[in-house]
């Protein structure tokens, strides 16, 4: 075990570079998207600002930092600042919970790659999201105007509606795990059926949650094809209509931290985590879940971003209408079966 | 280590507070809040005197608060709404009549 | 020590929100006041070891319930609230008898409840423990609970819903 000091030490240090490596990684994901859908629309998306656009991140941020931080006179001063604060909290939170790797000894410290381990992950992880409303509905209201307003109410019933299919659908998951702990949950996946077929929990039945909780993760984000309160041509832009330069930087990067944070947990609870082949010398073994890892996030912005392309999006009733009427007996059905498969095992 | 009995002043306060703004307070949903906020402090009790006599029927207890309180709230805001749509104000002193 | 000052400190953050609530003249911000005492209260939680307890407050109390209250405030409007005539001779006397009873309730409280500490993490209320509990011991209530739920649901949806011009609707007058 650790002293208090260095335990102290290695979790700051740690907490640094998980906030270094996500923001960096938004910003980076706001570039594949530009580029991705620039493709997809038959353009080249990004090219200018460094080799393949790779600066233009850099640019927006130099943009969102000199641009007129306008505040108009009719707000409610307090919440219309603390609203996007609120949002980006939140959505950076959810990092400090996920684990990218298994433990590692650097210079004689053993220490998990993650920055806390803690008993009910899976739970803390919910409620951060549930939490992560707040931002969104204080946005609408505070802004004082009626698209904000109208666009802050859908969204945040859309996220309130989605969250119970959300978690219904991963405590099949549980279920078979037995535990919250976001670490034992992919080590309950290790190894391989009859030699190749990995033990994911994909294969392992839950396939059905699996798109269940990829269709309701997309509709939390507020992305498309649910993404109707935030669309240009509906309600202008919802509930972020009357922010400007840095606030709504923070929103922008709240959405993309959602969506890697969703991305993560669909990869621990449902492929398996950092389990991947290993080889090479010790230092490789360290670094080569970390990118199995990795590889697997790609793979689920890359679907999000895909998906962004190529689908039109839904109606808010429709929307709410697949919610509750479609997604929830879904999610409760598969709960029904995996217990009754699980207990019947037993 | 915390003495039990700061846990019990704490949650007392808590009640304490509801109780006034329940009194003192003219808006319904204001009203409703402090309600919320009697249930969090009675919740606290029953948490502290679970870890003190060690017996886990405390935290249960809790759970049966929390679903009593997520229901009520519902069908108390549903009311609010529909006392809001009918009489055009919040305030509780102006909802005195049974009949409009 | 650090236990007392984790308390202490969310102990204060409670005590503070729930003074603002009383305080506030805009609902808006009583709600937010209540979400930061919730949040808090979870924090004690789990000093107290009810760690399932913890996260349900914060997933339904603070993020479904109150997401309630912020609603209807938003779609209400509901501005602030009017000043209303207080009576004088009720706050002199009222405040201080309030802050006598309240000190000389802790003062019995302290002196009279002994030397066991509640220990963190001494109950293990983990999510199995609970379970194991909820569904042997306490099945029946929890059974009439998820019924409770069922008819909260149908009632606030009736009470809510907006009245239309129905034909066949008992009721015609609004």
């Amino acid at each position: 075990m650790l002293s208090v000091e260095t335990f102290i030490l290695v979790s700051v240090i740690k907490t640094v570079i998980a906030l270094i490596v996500l923001l960096t990684a938004v910003a980076y994901t706001v570039w594949l998207e530009r580029k991705v859908v620039g493709h997809i629309q038959n353009r080249w998306g990004p090219t200018r600002v460094g080799p393949f656009g790779l600066l233009q991140p850099l640019a927006d941020g130099v943009k969102f930092l000199f641009k007129e931080d306008l505040t108009p006179p009719h707000v409610y001063k307090p919440l219309y600042i603390a609203a996007p604060m609120l949002s980006l909290i939140f959505a950076l939170t959810s990092i400090a919970l996920i684990p990218v790797g298994n433990v590692v000894s650097v210079g004689g410290i053993r220490t998990p790659l993650e920055i806390t381990d803690v008993n009910i992950g899976l739970l803390i992880i919910l409620g951060i999201t549930s939490m992560g409303v707040y931002g969104v509905a204080l946005a609408g209201w505070s802004s004082n105007s009626k698209y904000s307003l109208l666009g802050g109410l859908r969204a945040s019933a859309q996220m309130v509606s989605y969250e119970i299919a959300l978690g219904l659908s991963l405590i099949g998951v549980l279920i078979m795990s037995g535990s919250f702990s976001l670490r034992q949950i992919v080590d309950a996946q290790g190894g391989t059926f009859l030699g190749f077929i990995p033990r994911w929990n994909i294969f392992q039945g839950q396939i059905f949650a699996f798109f269940i909780y990829l269709i309701a993760a997309f509709a939390e984000t507020n992305r498309v094809p649910f993404d109707l309160p935030e669309a240009e041509t509906e309600l202008v832009a919802g509930y972020h209509t009357e922010y400007s330069a840095m606030k709504f930087a923070m929103f922008f990067m709240a959405e993309y931290a959602n969506m890697i944070t969703v991305a993560c947990l669909a990869s621990l609870l449902f492929l398996g985590g950092w389990h991947g082949p290993l080889f090479g010398p010790p230092l490789l073994q360290a670094i080569l879940p970390v990118i199995w890892f990795a590889a697997r996030i790609f793979v689920f912005l890359f679907l999000y971003i895909w998906i962004r392309g190529t689908l039109p999006r839904f109606r808010y009733d429709q929307l709410m209408a697949f919610g509750w009427k479609v997604l929830l007996p879904l999610a409760i059905a598969n709960l029904v079966i995996t217990g009754f498969i699980v207990a019947l095992k037993s | 280590m915390v003495p039990l009995s700061y846990y019990l002043i704490l949650g007392g306060i808590l009640f304490a507070c509801g109780v006034c703004g329940f009194l003192i307070r003219r808006n319904i949903i204001t009203i409703f809040m402090s309600i919320e906020l009697m249930l969090n402090g009675v919740n606290l009790t029953f948490v502290a005197f679970a870890a003190h006599w060690q017996r886990l029927s405390g935290q249960i207890f809790v759970f049966f608060v929390m679903v009593v309180a997520a229901a009520e709230a519902a069908v108390g805001l549903a009311i609010i709404i529909s006392v809001y749509r009918t009489r055009e104000t919040l305030n509780v002193d102006q909802v005195n009549l049974l009949k409009l | 020590m650090i236990h007392l000052t984790l308390f202490l400190v969310f102990g204060a953050i409670c005590v503070a929100g729930a003074v603002n609530l009383l305080v506030q003249r805009h609902p808006i911000n009583s709600a937010l006041s209540l979400i930061a005492v919730l949040a808090s209260l979870a924090v004690e939680y789990l000093l107290l070891g009810a760690e399932f307890v913890a996260a349900v407050q914060v997933i339904v109390y603070a993020g479904a319930i109150m997401v309630l209250f912020v609603f209807t405030i938003m779609l209400l409007n509901a501005g602030e609230e009017e000043r209303t005539r207080g009576s004088r001779v009720a706050m002199v006397i009222g405040i201080p008898s309030l802050l006598i009873g309240g000190v000389l309730l802790a003062w019995v409280l302290v002196r009279h409840s002994g030397t066991e500490a509640v220990l963190a993490g001494a109950l293990p209320g983990s999510p199995e423990n609970v379970a194991w509990m909820l569904f042997h011991e306490f099945l029946l209530p929890f059974e009439v609970t998820s019924v409770l739920i069922l008819i909260a649901i149908m009632g606030a949806v009736v009470l809510a819903a907006r009245p239309e011009a129905t034909s066949t609707g008992p009721g015609k007058e609004s």
